[in-house]
């Protein structure tokens, strides 16, 4: 049964981040091969902070993809969805004379994304492991250890059906980072900078999710294996 | 710091797996794996996962109607 009630349960809404956030090492950094539409954004963002709106809209249209898929992902609910969605646009939309350019533009649009999406579980007390959790999960809570186990059989194609049922039973902090870094293809100091958490804490959890991504689909496979 | 990479147990080097996965580093040439069986068939099936989601999880467009929905609200607040 989900505990709303207890405040460690509640994801942790990130404090917004403008002109403020970690600059990324010189120009020679691992610039995000997620942040694809960064480099149409400097005239269109410029002038949709000036309040053009065709240019809010080009903005829209160059991130709506991802921003939705992202949301998709979190929540698993088509209607649900395009809610967030909506309300992730309509909060940039407020907040959009906020960005000062220290990040990534999509990096800040996904921040501002994931604390809207991170409410909305918050409103729902899902029984879902909030995101505080996650970043430091009880041993019981983590995957089971790989030494010991028996040989695995994933090799090869991994059905699509049971990848998405095995994701959409992660824990939702663990889900959060694995969509990031594996789906969405941002780098660690990226998803560090989204979730106000350590790149070494990023790289940990995404293990940690593939190992329960890994677990879980082996229990699909042989569900008496996990006994 | 930790010794000689080749002699360490699976559990050590899994301890730092998500270290040297995260680093970019040629995982597969790592001493230990080398030699262990068990840690090369994890190392596979965690790469497997990771490959699968790239292409398994297409980003999805959203309706049109949601822009209409954004739109609206905008022009609300505008009032």
């Amino acid at each position: 049964m989900p505990n709303s009630s207890s405040s460690a349960q509640a994801p942790r809404p990130i404090p917004p981040k403008g002109g403020n956030e970690p600059k990324r090492a010189g120009g020679a950094d691992r610039s995000s091969s997620a942040a694809r539409p960064d480099s149409r954004d400097g005239d269109v963002l410029a002038r949709a902070q000036a309040g053009d709106h065709q240019a809010y809209a080009q903005l829209y249209a160059l991130h709506k993809r991802r921003i939705y898929s992202l949301c998709l992902r979190m929540v698993g609910n088509v209607a649900e969805a395009e809610d967030l969605t909506q309300e992730a646009f309509l909060q940039l939309h407020r907040k959009i004379a906020t960005f000062r350019g220290d990040s990534a533009f999509s990096t800040w649009l996904h921040r501002l994304a994931i604390n809207v999406v991170l409410m909305q579980l918050r409103k729902k007390g899902l029984s879902l492991i909030s995101l505080d959790e996650a970043m430091e999960p009880t041993p019981d809570e983590g995957p089971s250890r790989s030494f010991g186990a028996p040989d695995l059989t994933l090799t090869g194609a991994i059905d699509r059906l049971a990848l998405e049922r095995a994701v959409a039973d992660l824990p939702a902090g663990y889900r959060l980072i694995f969509i990031l870094h594996d789906v969405e293809g941002f780098e660690h100091n990226e998803i560090a900078s989204m979730l106000d958490c350590s790149i070494g804490n990023s790289k940990s959890q995404l293990h940690k999710a593939r190992l329960k991504l890994r677990d879980a689909l082996r229990a699909q496979t042989s569900p008496e294996e996990r006994s | 710091m930790t010794g000689d990479p080749g002699k360490l147990s699976c559990a050590e080097f899994q301890a730092q797996l998500p270290e040297l996965i995260g680093s970019g580093e040629d995982v597969a040439s790592h001493p230990h794996v080398l030699g262990c069986d068990r840690c090369r068939a994890l190392l596979a099936e965690l790469e497997t996962i990771a490959e699968a989601a790239r292409q398994l999880f297409p980003s999805v467009e959203p309706p049109d109607e949601v822009w209409t929905q954004i739109e609206s609200a905008i022009q609300r607040e505008g009032k």
